[in-house]
């Protein structure tokens, strides 16, 4: 891979290419193995009648049901065997999806918003120099993202701009090095072969 | 000694919680209608590059979000869809994320529809790889080999007009990542920087204060950030939507969550100081 | 705003149902059904947090089946069951068929060993695309755009070089400050207390944006329920009370 970017040879490239299809196929059935071992702890808990195992219920059947919908049921038209090898999802998984999967995730983090707020009235405090600074700082990023912000002092986003171009970059910009100069090193100790815990141990 | 500032202190949650949730509908309910104000530059470079596309570029949309960043993504892809729509040019859809398969659809198939644009002809929903950055660096050298020649709905991608000489790429004109985590530094790492694909992105607020050094050094074309993000794209479009809509109510509850702080730091030092008088 | 769409009809039980007021309807009770955590864990919560669960994983198998697998691997070795029958067929991806059936050996306890060679092929091959990657995404082109505008190259206002002048010593304050092989006493101590100050304001800048963020989530799942939902009820309570 290295080397494939130094050098920009057609066999290199054919090679490359190999390699990254190959990638994407192995990634897709890393997917399935996490999807696996949701199935199997839930499958368990149901098994051994564990506390809780009708939430488990929930989750199987749900599971089941979306994937009925879109790989057997599919498109609703046309023999089985064929709907299973067809890239089309169907209309009732599409609804099943808009009208269940996305309400309950986009609600899920909706709620950060009132923890967020709860947070910001109990424990966000200007204890020392560093913290108050912090906490001006998001004051004057929370009203120079507003238009009423804008309307109490009319330089108020031009303030935001300033802050997020300049003393914000060079902070962020420190991570970066850092945690660029750290994710290096990481990556050599992997192909030298002097990390493995990725191989579990 | 239990006096306002400890009851202040020690409020349940719940009440807190109620007031947040009102403090987001009231604006709903009343038509205060708040103008979008001062525009991003980093915003208005992602118009201004698209403005000064060539006719027929191709703008490649990479929704890679689920429907929990909907709220702010979903406004501002659909404003730049229409953008791209408006200008003319060809829109390839894809996304490195499962959750972003259906995100296209429900975006670009309301868009086109309204724009009276044809799938296969003006836009292409190329759907989900899996893969992330292999997909990002196939992309460089073969679009079509990457996604098989085949979109997400079971069409071949070669013989469509809207993928005609659409190579790697070289031959894209723009694209743009709506996305909630680091994806999008991947796609600046290795699509941007190896193969000099020109990138923007659209991302949650959460995201942009870790992507303004990329904008600043120009290895981000431009960034819409967040819900104002969106609600400026959406200025500048001349099509109000959800971005627009929810400026009130962002401008409230920011006031709102700034007065808890004042006021949870109020109650703060006055139990502090008595704490310590108390000595 | 969308307006209630005239969809097809489902008749069932002699009513006749429309999909699109099922699906508000739905939407809205999960929706409340989430919100309920506010008020306390509680199995209505539960019950729709594991519906989520299962739910996000049967559509994740599908997509990945229908737009990963079977493109990429499926029709590539039967090409005449994919939309382009006319491509010969390409027996090379048994190879990364196998390898990755090998991944799934994790869940037999005493195979488990067999997938260390497809994570190790992973895990190489975006390692080895890792490092250049990061060179030049941060330490080349950032660096350079850090000192760009200081050394003067390129257009250069006097605000302008002020304010990069700021990032310069704040970039170098806060390597400073990450700096912990040494003390931070003297010129280094200095230097990481200024440190410090550049981060907390990126910290805080930070904060700022995740507020916003976070609000605008709920504003999100606020405005479908008065602009979807509600017009829908209100009709529907109209339709009742006449």
């Amino acid at each position: 891979m290295i080397v494939q970017f130094f050098v920009p040879h057609a066999v290199g490239t054919q090679g490359y290419l190999l390699l990254l299809d190959w990638a994407q196929i192995v990634g897709a059935f890393a997917l399935v193995l996490g999807i696996g071992s949701l199935f199997r702890t839930h499958w368990d808990k149901i098994r051994r009648r564990r506390r809780g195992y009708g939430y488990s219920t929930v989750t199987l059947a749900s599971f089941a049901l979306m994937v009925w919908a879109g790989i057997f049921y599919g498109s609703g038209q046309g023999p089985l065997a064929k709907r299973l090898l067809t890239v089309e999802s169907g209309r009732l998984f599409e609804w099943l999806f808009n009208n269940i999967d996305v309400p309950l995730d986009a609600t899920m983090f909706a709620l950060l918003a009132f923890f967020i707020a709860s947070a910001a009235y109990r424990t966000f405090r200007a204890r020392n120099v560093e913290a108050t600074l912090l906490l001006i700082t998001a004051i004057i990023v929370m009203l120079g993202r507003v238009p009423l912000g804008e309307m109490i002092y009319d330089k108020m986003p031009a303030v935001y701009e300033w802050i997020m171009q300049y003393p914000a970059v060079a902070g962020k910009r420190g991570i970066l090095f850092g945690v660029a100069l750290g994710s290096i090193a990481t990556s050599l100790r992997i192909i030298l072969g002097i990390e493995r815990s990725h191989l579990g141990g | 000694m239990h006096g306002i500032a400890y009851r202040l202190q020690n409020i349940d949650r719940r009440w807190l919680y109620l007031i947040v949730f009102a403090a987001v509908v009231i604006p709903f309910l009343t038509s205060l209608k708040l103008p979008v104000g001062l525009h991003s530059p980093s915003t208005t470079d992602i118009y201004d590059a698209i403005e000064k596309l060539p006719p027929d570029s191709v703008v490649q949309l990479a929704f890679d979000y689920s429907p929990a960043s909907m709220p702010e993504l979903e406004p501002m892809a659909k404003a730049v869809a229409r953008h791209a729509f408006q200008r003319g040019h060809r829109v390839m859809a894809m996304t490195l994320n499962t959750q972003g398969a259906l995100m296209i659809r429900r975006v670009m198939d309301e868009v086109a529809a309204e724009m009276n644009k044809e799938y296969g002809k003006d836009y292409v929903d190329a759907g989900f790889k899996t893969g992330g950055v292999a997909v990002m660096l196939g992309m460089g050298k073969d679009i079509i080999g990457v996604f098989n020649d085949t979109d997400a709905r079971g069409n071949r991608l070669s013989t469509m007009p809207v993928m005609k000489g659409v190579a790697d790429y070289s031959d894209i004109g723009l694209m743009v990542d709506f996305s909630a985590n680091a994806i999008t530094n991947a796609w600046i790492a290795y699509a941007h920087e190896q193969y000099g694909l020109r990138v923007a992105a659209g991302v949650t607020a959460v995201m942009a204060t870790d992507l303004y050094p990329f904008w600043k050094s120009g290895q981000l074309v431009g960034l819409i950030n967040g819900l104002k993000g969106a609600a400026e794209y959406e200025d500048l479009v001349g099509a109000p939507g959800l971005g627009i809509l929810g400026m009130s109510s962002q401008s409230i509850t920011h006031m709102l969550i700034i007065l808890f702080v004042i006021i949870g730091n109020a109650g703060y030092f006055l139990t502090r100081r008595r704490s310590q008088s108390a000595d | 705003m969308p307006e209630a769409q005239q969809g097809a009809h489902i008749v069932f039980l002699g009513f006749a149902l429309d999909p699109y007021v099922i699906g508000l309807w739905l939407q809205a009770l999960l929706t409340f059904a989430i919100l309920s955590f506010l008020i306390g864990d509680n199995p209505v919560y539960k019950f729709a947090e594991h519906l989520f669960v299962g739910i996000s994983a049967g559509y994740g198998v599908v997509i990945v089946w229908q737009q990963a697998v079977l493109p990429k691997l499926v029709f590539p070795l039967f090409p005449q069951f994919g939309p382009t029958p006319d491509v010969p067929p390409n027996y090379w991806l048994i190879i990364p068929g196998m390898l990755g059936l090998l991944i799934l050996s994790r869940f037999i306890r005493k195979y488990d060993w067999l997938s260390r060679y497809p994570i190790a092929f992973i895990v190489g091959l975006y390692s080895g695309a890792a490092i250049p990657a990061t060179v030049q995404l941060i330490l080349l082109e950032q660096m350079s755009a850090t000192m760009r505008p200081v050394l003067g190259l390129g257009e250069v206002t006097w605000t302008v070089a002020v304010s990069a002048l700021i990032v310069l010593i704040g970039v170098v304050a806060t390597l400073m400050y990450f700096y912990f092989s040494r003390p931070h006493v003297g010129t280094l101590g200095v230097g990481s207390r200024i440190g410090i100050w550049f981060l907390m304001v990126a910290f805080g800048a930070g904060f700022g944006n995740t507020v916003m963020a976070r609000l605008s989530l709920l504003i999100g799942r606020v405005e479908f329920l008065m602009y979807d939902w509600l017009p829908v009820v209100s009709h529907y309570l109209a339709g009742f009370v006449k």
